[in-house]
């Protein structure tokens, strides 16, 4: 079953003179449960085409569908709702709020965006650490995390609220290699205990092979979509 | 809601110096202003009790017309013998009222048998004048303070007039009066005491007996110029004074057109003009206490703003509704004022009993060596504080609001 449906994708960003097309007619579809790559050089649209599956933007033209949902048409109000219920976003920098334990961290969506009760809050943040082995480092601030952890904890975030799909733009950029490993293979033991879509973006080409499927973007145009080596 | 808190508390935790900075500046406003408000309105409160206690009273009641010719004193516009129990049965059924005293006020000549100049009698019962203006006694400077100083053929001089003629105490003096028949007459005193002026330098009242009053003027009834009123609580004398327009039957058209006429000590003196122009400067001050809150929250809450716009992308796009945002800003903004009011109010009532305790002293009128006993009301703390609380939140709103309506996509790219 298809998780997101994509048709004829553009977006064409305008400054003052200069028109820049940073997707051209992209079609895709991805089921769910996948464990996908966008690839390709800088520039070549990856985190353009992140963004408009995120609903943090909208297409110039086409048509895009994520769990069903027809998100090209939702208010700014109604997709950061999406969001907050569909998707979950891993950052290449992180993001965590500086001020909030990775605990915090981790619980801020399900206060914020979800509005659980604090038990309920407690038993899925707990997990959600306990899945990304940061149990032991949940009091602590993300100033005194590495890296790694810190994207661990970001990952805990993305999947506390129990989306349909995880969104992680260049995850790895700001990691060491043996870090990197240890995140994609992270993000698919998560993909596979709870059946989560999970769409990466990267030009590191030394974690490629860890996605099972890999499309490959360039000059904004979908070259095609393949199987990995994951 | 709670939650909002802790991370709003936390993020200001975050910038600790520009935290303390604005809180202090905050606090140090309504510091300024509780402290200004305090001492202001002791020195205002003394100044008007000195003037209501010692010859003004709290409220006056004359004939219509009076007041408005009070300059020439008029005997023809005296209270009608038969007006006066009336007004003293309804001064009496009101329980707000301490004390009245009657009063015949009149133009004379003052000699002391070699000069003559013109004097303004008062002529009082001394037992009800001087319950009616407690602070009367403490302006005898020389001679005696009781109301023996005012028994029948006995004079308070006012003391210019005493240093003008060389009277003193002991002395013989004559009081010379036309009354409204055109007659003349007079009568001999003796100067039982020296009358320092309640304001200063100046003032021509002397003080006799009422029956001595009468006596020199030939009345045959009981004619009054003027009531003077003391009331128990001079902040209610506005209440009072309707409690007695009321009680005497007053209507608009009475009030204006003639009978009886009401008069709070505000109408009466120049002071409350002083008065207003302190609470003026008051206000004044706690809108200079408004700006000081409204620019550096202002400022903070935009460096704030500024410096976590990629903060704001993430939250935005892990799918915070764009109120939320807003809310975590304001709430910033208000826990900022809240502290600062807080801070504020403590040092604030602190240093007030610092100067209660330190006792500073200071001169009005005649009266030095006056201790300073500023005192705040509890109602302007509530004022200064919830006035620097609310804007705090607005001057928060449009940082806020800018956060709130950020596109999540261009905050996530701002470096």
């Amino acid at each position: 079953m298809s998780l997101i449906v994509a048709k004829s994708l553009s977006k064409t960003y305008a400054t003052d003179s200069v028109e820049v097309k940073a997707l051209q007619e992209v079609s895709f579809d991805i089921e769910a449960g996948s464990f996908l790559a966008f690839i390709g050089p800088s520039g070549s649209g990856k985190t353009t085409l992140l963004n408009l599956v995120g609903c943090l933007d909208k297409p110039t033209s086409g048509e895009l569908q994520v769990a069903g949902m027809d998100v090209v048409t939702l208010s700014r109000r109604q997709a950061a709702e999406f969001r907050g219920q569909n998707i979950g976003f891993i950052f290449q920098s992180f993001n965590l709020i500086a001020v909030l334990t990775a605990f915090e961290n981790v619980e801020y969506p399900l206060v914020m965006v979800q509005e659980l009760r604090p038990a309920e809050r407690r038993d899925r943040v707990l997990k959600a650490l306990k899945a990304v082995g940061m149990l032991e480092q949940k009091n602590q601030m993300p100033e005194q995390l590495s890296g790694g952890q810190k994207q661990r904890v970001a990952i805990a975030r993305a999947l506390v609220t129990q989306p349909k799909l995880v969104l992680a733009d260049e995850p790895t950029a700001n990691l060491d290699h043996e870090t990197a490993y240890m995140i994609l293979r992270l993000m698919k033991q998560m993909r596979d205990n709870f059946g989560i879509t999970f769409i990466f973006s990267t030009h590191d080409t030394r974690i490629i092979g860890e996605a099972e499927i890999v499309c490959t973007l360039e000059d904004g145009k979908l070259l095609r979509c393949e199987a990995g080596n994951g | 809601m709670g939650n909002i808190f802790k991370i709003a508390l936390r993020n200001l935790r975050r910038y600790k110096r520009r935290s303390a900075l604005t809180i202090s500046l905050i606090a140090f406003g309504v510091l300024f202003v509780l402290v200004f408000v305090a001492v202001t309105a002791s020195i205002k409160d003394f100044m008007i009790a000195q003037i209501t206690d010692s010859y003004l009273g709290a409220l006056q009641i004359h004939r219509g017309g009076y007041v408005a010719s009070i300059e020439s004193l008029p005997l023809n516009l005296n209270l009608a013998p038969a007006a006066v129990p009336q007004i003293e049965k309804t001064l009496a059924g009101i329980r707000e009222i301490e004390a009245y005293s009657e009063r015949i006020k009149f133009g004379a000549l003052f000699s002391n048998f070699t000069e003559t100049t013109n004097i303004r009698i008062n002529g009082v019962y001394p037992e009800k004048e001087f319950a009616a203006l407690p602070q009367m006694l403490s302006r005898i400077s020389e001679g005696e303070k009781s109301v023996r100083a005012l028994e029948k053929g006995k004079m308070l001089v006012p003391k210019l007039l005493a240093q003008g003629f060389g009277a003193k105490v002991g002395d013989t003096v004559v009081v010379v009066a036309t009354n409204k028949d055109g007659s003349v007459n007079g009568k001999t005193f003796l100067v039982s005491g020296i009358l320092e002026s309640a304001t200063g330098p100046g003032g021509r009242d002397g003080y006799i007996h009422f029956d001595d009053a009468r006596e020199i003027l030939r009345m045959s009834g009981k004619e009054v110029s003027e009531i003077v009123v003391r009331v128990k609580s001079l902040p209610q004398v506005e209440e009072v004074a309707q409690s007695v327009r009321v009680g005497l039957g007053l209507g608009e058209k009475k009030q204006k057109g003639g009978g009886i006429e009401v008069h709070t000590w505000s109408q009466l003196s120049p002071f409350a003009n002083i008065a207003n122009m302190i609470d003026i400067m008051t206000f004044f001050i706690k809108l200079m206490l408004i700006a000081i809150v409204l620019i550096s929250i202002l400022n903070v809450m935009i460096m704030a703003v500024y410096e976590r716009v990629r903060e704001i992308g993430t939250i935005a796009a892990i799918g915070t509704l764009p109120r939320k945002i807003l809310s975590l800003f304001l709430v910033e903004g208000f826990c900022l004022g809240l502290t600062g009011a807080v801070v504020g109010v403590l040092v604030g009532l602190g240093v007030i009993l610092g100067l209660n305790i330190s006792k500073i002293t200071f001169n009005f009128g005649q009266a030095t060596g006056l201790i300073l006993a500023p005192t705040i009301a509890p109602l302007e703390v509530v004022t200064a504080s919830l006035m620097v609380i609310v804007v705090s939140v607005l001057a928060s709103l449009q940082p806020a609001f800018k956060a709130s309506r950020m596109e999540p996509i261009d905050a996530l790219r701002h470096v």
